[in-house]
């Protein structure tokens, strides 16, 4: 059956599984939105920026798996959706994203609304297309979504010009298609498996280091059976946070540059590392000549340029971190003999675990008189349901969250951990309150990043996305504030946002619900009634203004030489 | 250690490729010494022939990054002595009275041509490895180089085999 290329890429889109996307029209996608009246199986949600739609999209992939769409109109509402495509590709999530473009023979001639939107982008997707015949519109949809979602997953981008919107053809659907410069190498090699497991059952002082590659390969049970059977220590990167239970004895939570002084001396004192879906992030190794001088290296990852790229590795197993972990654990199968004994030989290890657990746990000093942002988000955790969502936005509340807001399940943490986006919090909390409706999605944020996208307080009205938005008042830029009273001798330049406003009455002013806590007695009574209302909320709590993210590794420096108070 | 290294990327033959390929190289701060591409028997190819530098860490990370382009079919890094390698020179030289006859002698003993003459200068077309270019530089050079236009390396695996194996 013949039809318009609009249409044609919607009924692509239905045969991916789209049920949901994120969207802004204009005058070269005005043609899609037209045929999308006529195709109910698709919601649409329009955002008031297109960044928040492109966040949302985000949002909605990190919380689902699966990927998400953004549609945006040429030149102004391409470049739009740069930072939300920077951000998915920072943290490997799989998206699309679909760009009206002028029409074919005006590109490249300085039309209006036209940017090289392919050209703009190459540096941050996983791969692009520019649609030239509406023809080919099946097939190009069908590698794009089979590129986002496969191997290391990433966001790809498709321009699709307005003539090719329009122009007439058959709708005919691939049975299979076939990328020859694309075979994501996904099978775990069987004899690097055995080796490892081998040197697994040697390691007298083991560390499992998890980042985001677990969550995005669905291999949270696997991992966390694994750790459990060998009994290895688990310390998470701030993506991985969610794939192994923080409340398991074994896990020694985030590590890095504000992670725990355990997993961080863990780390330094190791003999062995598996890093399982983790890059070795700069904010994860301090500084890399000393970085773990004494351990050997394990590093299981889907992307090969992820191995040594940073570190050496002493054996690198290419492959998908849950087929490959599923093949670790077969393997153990028969040598339950050698896993005995070995708990038996980690048992100082472990000890040496407590004693930094219990040196220097994760805490700060309460107060009777003012808010203390980490009282916040231990309340935010004892009052909201076990599996809520959590979306945070970027600086010293993201922090605070990763530390002291426990993770129990992959997929309930939503943050821009490569890009650190500041205004991602709240679109992409959005983005998963749109995927699951009944779940209880929180976001935390800062007084400065909320101010980038709040416009989507009103899109979560117009959709009755009841997320519920906690702002943590410090009237500061709170993270860069920290660095320049540690390092810049108090000097704070340009980081005081002083200014009399009030989030609860912009909170009504959108139409939603808006509460505020200045007092640590106030604080249980705003969450509970925040959590009660049917409906968007913003919970303002005005915090201690000169509250510091610790522990800390000062950029530069080793893992073990961490500010713990200062 | 740091060295010179030749690597051919097989691509797909479209649009938009090559820049893919060189943003690579300029986002994340390789070297390109030379680079150049065309298609190849198989229209639906190119073949990009790109000379780098780096140490084994760099080129490491070079070879896997093209490998990750969705474009870029085959990979081929040519260690010390397993391809060949020819470029080719447009030289202009001063060739003036005493001159002249020296610009012949040289170009006759590295099997050069020359392909425009002018009273007062020879224009020579010359091939062959990168290091050879250099050498008939390095004697042109003093008798008054006009211009010089170099095309870059191109490069083909030693023996039977095609790069399909």
């Amino acid at each position: 059956m013949k039809m318009n290329g609009a249409r044609i890429l919607l009924e692509s889109l239905k045969r991916e599984g789209v049920d949901l996307v994120f969207g802004y029209p204009g005058g070269t996608v005005i043609n899609l939105y037209d045929e999308l009246m006529n195709v109910r199986e698709i919601r649409h949600i329009l955002p008031r920026h297109e960044q928040g739609g492109t966040h949302a999209a985000d949002g909605y992939a990190r919380a689902t798996g699966k990927v998400g769409v953004a549609i945006a109109t040429s030149g102004p509402g391409a470049t739009n959706t740069i930072t939300g495509i920077a951000t998915a590709y920072m943290d490997s999530i799989p998206m699309v994203i679909i760009t009206g473009q002028v029409p074919t023979p005006l590109i490249g001639n300085d039309a209006f609304q036209e940017v090289d939107i392919i050209g703009i982008t190459r540096p941050i997707t996983k791969h692009s297309f520019l649609i030239r015949h509406a023809k080919d519109i099946p097939t190009i949809v069908r590698k794009a979504f089979y590129i986002a979602r496969s191997g290391r997953p990433g966001p790809v981008l498709i321009d699709f010009p307005k003539d090719v919107q329009i122009s007439q053809a058959e709708f005919k659907w691939p049975e299979s298609i076939d990328i020859r410069g694309y075979k994501p190498n996904l099978e775990g090699h069987q004899k690097q498996v055995e080796k490892a497991v081998e040197m697994l059952l040697d390691a007298r002082r083991p560390v499992m280091y998890v980042g985001g590659g677990v969550i995005l390969a669905n291999a949270a049970e696997e991992l966390t059976e694994l750790a459990r059977t060998l009994q290895f220590p688990v310390t998470t990167t701030l993506m991985g946070l969610g794939a192994f239970p923080e409340n398991d004895p074994l896990a020694l939570k985030m590590l890095g540059m504000h992670g725990a002084y355990a997993a961080n001396m863990a780390m330094t004192h190791s003999d062995l590392i598996l890093a399982v879906g983790a890059r070795f992030d700069d904010r994860v190794t301090g500084k890399i000549a000393t970085f773990a001088p004494h351990a050997k290296i394990i590093h299981i990852d889907v992307d090969p340029t992820s191995i040594r790229k940073n570190v050496r590795v002493d054996l690198p197993i290419v492959g998908d971190t849950k087929d490959v972990l599923v093949k670790m654990i077969d393997c153990l199968k028969g040598q339950a003999d050698k896993v005995t004994a070995q708990h038996a030989a980690m048992e100082a290890w472990h000890e040496d675990i407590s004693g930094w657990k219990t040196k220097h746990p994760i805490s700060y000093k309460q107060s009777t008189s003012v808010i203390k942002p980490q009282y916040v988000i231990q309340k935010l955790r004892e009052l909201s349901e076990d599996d809520a969502i959590m979306a945070t936005d970027v600086g010293q509340h993201q922090m605070w969250v990763a530390q002291f807001f426990e993770f129990h399940q992959p997929r309930t943490l939503l943050t821009s951990g490569g890009l650190g986006t500041m205004g991602f919090g709240i679109p992409s909390a959005m983005g998963a309150q749109a995927a699951y409706p009944k779940r209880q999605v929180i976001c935390v944020c800062g007084d400065g990043g909320v101010q980038m996208n709040m416009q989507e307080l009103a899109t979560m009205v117009q959709h009755r996305l009841p997320v519920k938005i906690v702002i943590l008042n410090n009237n500061f830029l709170g993270m860069v504030r920290q660095w320049q009273e540690l390092f810049f001798d108090k000097r704070y330049s340009q980081t005081c946002l002083e200014l009399p406003m009030d989030f609860s009455k912009i909170a009504e002013a959108y139409g939603a619900k808006g509460l505020k806590a200045e007092k640590p007695s106030e604080v249980e009574q705003v969450i509970k009634e925040g959590f009660a209302h049917n409906g968007p909320v913003i919970m303002e709590f005005t915090i201690a203004r000169e509250e510091k993210v610790l522990p800390m590794v000062p950029a530069g420096a080793s893992l073990n030489e961490m500010v713990l108070n200062a | 250690m740091h060295h010179q290294h030749t690597i051919s990327v097989v691509v797909e033959n479209e649009f938009g490729v090559l820049a893919r390929v060189s943003g690579l190289f300029s986002g994340r701060g390789f070297n390109i010494e030379s680079l150049s591409v065309a298609p190849t028997s198989d229209e639906s190819l190119s073949r990009i022939t790109i000379v780098t530098s780096g140490d084994e860490a760099v080129l490491e990370q070079i070879t896997k990054q093209l490998n990750k382009l969705v474009d870029v079919i085959k990979v081929l890094d040519f260690s010390d002595g397993s391809a060949i390698e020819r470029e080719l020179a447009l030289i202009k030289v001063t060739a003036e009275d005493d001159s002249r006859a020296e610009v012949l002698r040289i170009v006759d003993i590295f099997r050069a041509k020359i392909i425009d003459v002018t009273p007062k200068s020879y224009t020579i077309e010359a091939t062959g490895s990168p290091a050879k270019i250099n050498a008939i530089l390095d004697l042109l050079r003093p008798l008054g180089l006009k211009e010089l236009v170099r095309t870059g390396a191109v490069a083909i695996g030693r023996g039977a085999k095609g790069w399909k194996g």
